[in-house]
């Protein structure tokens, strides 16, 4: 009896939940995107003791986990994962408390219900010093409910042998068109969301196929893309995902244009090899907590989030990952933070204007059309295995 | 008299096996019966099962049913069934690599070498068996990137090697799965009677002859025992063509990309190579050389 009663009132307060969110408003860009209901976390409670993280390796260390531990008696357990794809399907086998995800990743997890809304009050660090840039994306904000707290961010650039090519090249046709001078030289990041890069090629050089977000692709759209990726297959030296792999092909002298982050810049440690945004803009990839939606720690994930949004937290993860911190407070608590901040332009929002975050392509087009259905990540998916052949 | 009622007495477990025959059968298979069924079997019938299912194209979650879009996707789409022939011929090439390599070197170490020779080439042959399967490829691509080895070797005569292709992922696969050629080879010529050859050249037969028509035959089932090691290992293999094919896709690399995007098509895909290899020996059982290994 007890049982029912209660399964009747939780019915009930699901019931009301599901109204109230039909009623709420669309968000700032003017998208509507249909996202399981699942309620979000209301007050702190008593910690856990554990917390399960699912990251990119670097984004947990001893260096800033000892003191968090100390603090919060919740105890630390990272998992690294490779790519976004996998960081997906270690979320959804809900193991694990909180992940550290791209955009290409985030937007997938909050449409499948695979996390949950937060509730920012409760971080209060989540503030007004996070990067302009890094707020309110469509790839972690939906609906106007915020799902991710910003971690950091960096730009997929385009990295040159200058001895080879004498000067930066001022566009991306060098890895794109057939009568490039280094063809055959010329490698391309090996996974599904770079036809979003083809797409940015696009929008610069055939304006009449109409693409406004290199995430929001119809069929036509999508076709010219893989197009523009099979043209490229023909001249590309070798695709990477492997960041080793990719460093050891641009000293080896394989590789003298392509696709690359600032931090494998770093790695390479020559002179020679810079980068440079082209005039078409790029890509990149903006990363964010997500909370699980079937944790069983959530106030350890909530204090996690509101631990790492620190400034100087923050600060050190993304110089131990070399990317830009989302939290630019960190930027000016010293002359070594703010040669980092200069380094990754953590402060330059002209620059990252340029630069479309990485965001999972969805039926609901999310530039806003919609007289038009819009080819979700399981076709760029099955699109992209066949640019290789 | 004594002693040998007290070893009974000590061995009761003997004793009681020796009634229950059945028992005794099954005490001996059940651990390897567990293993095959149990770990080995039930595994990859999970994954195999997985390649009816088919992935919710809004959040691109696993949904569990039936449909046979998957299989029929390796035959319609060209990008896969190129991927797939190119593949078969990767590992074709390498099994025939690994034979011509493996067929002069057994007859040189069995027949010609010297003791220490022939210690050291076997050495030198297992050695490499010892490093990491990694260790190796990233070796290879050290090897033959543009400021490699064999760049820097060739350049004195104004050549340059091969960047990374397909030939390349040839060469590492073949350096790869070379001993698992080489020893039964090798094992199968030092078994065949000194007074073979003896009576070979007694009937007039130079020494291709006498290969070609005395050892090759003796040796058949030692070549396929080994090309089912190299055949069977590089059809699966996606590492190599990862890391020195440059943009060559096999059909591991499309397993690779799918296993947590698409997982139905990745075990549809895993379907293909156990195809190939069963083909491959079936068509070794005819030649009846299966018979003799």
């Amino acid at each position: 009896m007890k049982g029912k009663k209660l399964s009747i009132l939780s019915l009930l307060a699901v019931s009301a939940m599901i109204l109230s969110s039909c009623s709420s408003s669309d968000d700032a860009s003017g998208v509507k995107i249909e996202v399981p209901d699942i309620p979000m976390h209301e007050e702190m409670g008593d910690f856990e003791g554990e917390l399960n993280i699912v990251n990119w390796a670097g984004f947990v260390d001893p260096k800033w986990t000892d003191k968090f531990e100390a603090d919060t008696g919740c105890k630390v357990k990272p998992r690294v994962a490779g790519t976004s794809d996998e960081m997906v399907t270690l979320m959804r086998t809900g193991q694990y408390d909180i992940v550290s995800a791209s955009g290409d990743a985030a937007l997938r997890l909050i449409v499948g219900g695979d996390v949950q809304p937060l509730n920012v009050d409760l971080i209060p660090n989540f503030g007004d010093e996070i990067a302009t840039g890094m707020r309110n994306n469509i790839y972690d904000t939906v609906n106007g409910k915020p799902y991710g707290v910003p971690i950091g961010r960096g730009a997929n650039l385009l990295q040159y042998n200058d001895d080879v090519t004498k000067g930066a090249p001022a566009s991306w046709d060098v890895v794109w068109e057939t009568n490039s001078p280094y063809k055959g030289k010329i490698t391309a990041y090996d996974a599904p969301i770079y036809i979003a890069d083809a797409a940015v090629y696009l929008m610069y050089h055939k304006p009449e196929l109409g693409i406004k977000n290199p995430y929001a692709l119809d069929k036509t759209q999508l076709d010219a893309a893989i197009a523009l990726l099979k043209q490229q297959n023909t001249i590309v030296g070798e695709y990477w995902s492997d960041a080793v792999a990719q460093i050891t092909s641009f000293v080896g002298g394989n590789t003298v244009v392509g696709t690359s982050w600032e931090i494998l810049r770093k790695f390479a440690a020559k002179p020679n090899i810079k980068t440079t945004l082209p005039k078409e803009g790029s890509t990149g990839w903006y990363d964010s907590w997500l909370v699980s939606s079937k944790t069983k720690n959530v106030n350890c994930a909530y204090a996690w989030m509101d631990y790492t949004s620190t400034a100087s937290v923050n600060g050190a993860i993304a110089v131990n990952f070399g990317m830009a911190p989302a939290n630019i407070a960190y930027c000016s608590s010293s002359p070594t933070a703010q040669a980092h901040c200069d380094e990754f332009a953590a402060e330059d929002e002209e620059f990252f204007k340029k630069i479309w975050p990485w965001t999972t392509p969805i039926e609901t087009c999310v530039d806003g059309r919609k007289d038009v259905k819009c080819t979700s990540f399981q076709e760029w998916t099955n699109a992209w295995l066949t640019v290789k052949g | 008299m004594s002693t040998t009622i007290t070893k009974a007495g000590n061995r009761p477990l003997s004793a009681y096996l020796y009634k229950r025959a059945k028992l005794r059968l099954f005490s001996l298979l059940a651990l390897p019966m567990f293993w095959i069924v149990g770990v080995y079997i039930l595994s990859l019938f999970l994954l195999l099962v997985t390649a009816f299912w088919f992935v919710d194209p809004f959040t691109s979650k696993v949904i569990v049913g039936f449909t046979l879009d998957n299989f029929v996707s390796i035959f319609t789409v060209p990008a896969y069934i190129s991927t797939s022939i190119r593949t078969l011929l990767i590992a074709l090439a390498v099994t025939g690599l690994s034979v011509l390599f493996a067929v002069p070197l057994g007859i040189y170490m069995a027949k010609i070498a010297k003791p220490w020779v022939r210690n050291a080439l076997a050495v030198a042959i297992t050695l490499p068996l010892w490093a990491g399967y990694l260790v190796k490829i990233i070796a290879m691509r050290l090897v033959f990137t543009e400021e490699g080895f064999f760049n820097w070797a060739l350049a004195p005569f104004g050549l340059s090697g091969p960047t990374f292709s397909i030939p390349i992922v040839i060469l590492t696969l073949t350096y790869l799965w070379f001993p698992y050629m080489a020893l039964p080879v090798f094992t199968a010529i030092r078994q065949i009677p000194p007074n073979l050859f003896d009576a070979s050249s007694d009937m007039g037969a130079k020494g291709f002859t006498t290969i070609y028509r005395v050892v090759m035959p003796l040796i058949v089932p030692a070549i396929i025992a080994g090309s089912v090691f190299t055949f069977s290992l590089s059809l699966g293999d996606y590492l190599a063509a990862k890391f020195t094919g440059g943009s060559t896709q096999m059909i591991g690399s499309i397993i690779a990309a799918n296993i947590n995007l698409n997982p139905p098509v990745a075990a549809a895909f895993s379907m293909v190579p156990i195809a190939f290899v069963v083909i491959y020996l079936m068509v070794a059982r005819r030649t009846g050389s299966l018979e003799r290994m």
